[in-house]
């Protein structure tokens, strides 16, 4: 992929972006209400995009990565996005280092 | 209106200390995936949405289409279509040039503490919106340009664990909205189905396939009380 290429794509995502963040209210201003199901699929949509790039690695990921995703996921249950993912990180630091 | 530009930047200083170690992961993944430094701080100027700039950078690491990147980052941040709706109802008295400038910033805690403020009955004024805003927003772009100058020293990645630390901050941005309608069925079915997809499909199918499952499952599940609570991650 050129440099140029890069740089192009990187701009369309920046319009795209910023389309996603006018778009609902130039949308919205001209409806009255959002249908239930549009709203309910429109909600799934982060967590469902999200996940797809997690998942593939408890086929791929050995006993460090997996580990470090479990531990994640337990530890957010408690506590905010970045005790989360620093306990993760070391996770994964600490047993890649002791060659698990 | 000096006051609501200060009460913004204070509350912007938690933002900022919390989103500092992912604008400068993301500087020094750019360049591991083979941006050049200029190019990672154009992306945290221009596009301004943590997740999606990962997710843009993981896919061109991969041998990816332009045009599915671009949509990747797309589908990503299409959770600001719901900020925009709901947010836009709060921008009284704003011009139309000033709400195109006001949307531009709407990262995910701009919307948290937007609605936030407005649900203390306080007015969602340009100086508090962007007192709060433009510190993020600057320091986001610093480091990028600092994670991405430092980050070409790194010489061996995976001794560091760089190459799956973004797999474990997604699953953290996952279990963040935990508390949404049909979270657990929707992770399930797009999880699953992006492994089905991957092993079978190829990737990156695999992404746009797992999650049209779950939000297929979402637009057909019985509705639930109507919650149009849309708190994200950062």
């Amino acid at each position: 992929m050129s440099s140029l290429t890069v740089t192009l794509i990187i701009i369309a995502s920046a319009l795209a972006t910023y389309l996603t963040r006018i778009g609902g209210h130039l949308v919205l201003s001209q409806f009255r209400r959002i249908h239930p199901r549009v709203e309910a699929a429109l909600n799934a949509v982060p967590a469902a995009v999200l996940i797809t790039l997690v998942a593939p690695s408890l086929l791929t990921g050995g006993v460090p990565e997996i580990s470090a995703l479990v531990v994640a996921a337990l530890v957010s249950l408690r506590s905010g996005l970045m005790p989360a993912f620093i306990a993760g990180a070391v996770v994964l630091l600490v047993m890649r280092s002791l060659g698990l | 209106m000096k006051s609501d530009i200060l009460a913004g930047m204070r509350q912007s200083v938690s933002v900022i200390v919390s989103a500092a170690p992912f604008g400068l992961l993301f500087g020094a993944l750019a360049v591991d995936n083979g941006m050049t430094v200029w190019q990672a701080v154009l992306m945290s100027a221009t596009v301004y949405a943590g997740a999606s700039q990962m997710v843009g950078i993981e896919l061109f690491g991969q041998n990816v289409a332009p045009w599915l990147i671009v949509f990747s980052i797309f589908a990503v941040n299409f959770r600001h279509v719901l900020y925009s709706a709901s947010v836009g109802r709060r921008l009284t008295g704003y011009s139309v040039s000033q709400k195109a400038l006001a949307f531009f910033f709407l990262i995910d805690p701009q919307y948290a503490e937007s609605e936030r403020r407005v649900e203390q009955g306080k007015a969602l004024t340009l100086p508090w919106y962007l007192g709060f805003g433009l510190p993020i927003y600057v320091t986001w772009i610093s480091e990028a340009w600092i994670g991405a100058t430092f980050g070409k020293m790194i010489s061996n990645p995976q001794a560091l664990g760089l190459d799956f630390l973004l797999p474990i901050y997604f699953l953290g941005l996952v279990m963040g909205f935990r508390k949404r309608a049909l979270w657990l069925p929707v992770v399930l079915a797009s999880g699953a189905a992006s492994i089905l997809a991957w092993k079978f499909v190829g990737s990156p199918w695999h992404v746009s396939l797992g999650a049209l499952a779950g939000i297929i499952l979402a637009a057909a599940a019985p509705l639930p009380k109507v919650d149009s609570s849309s708190e994200g991650a950062k």
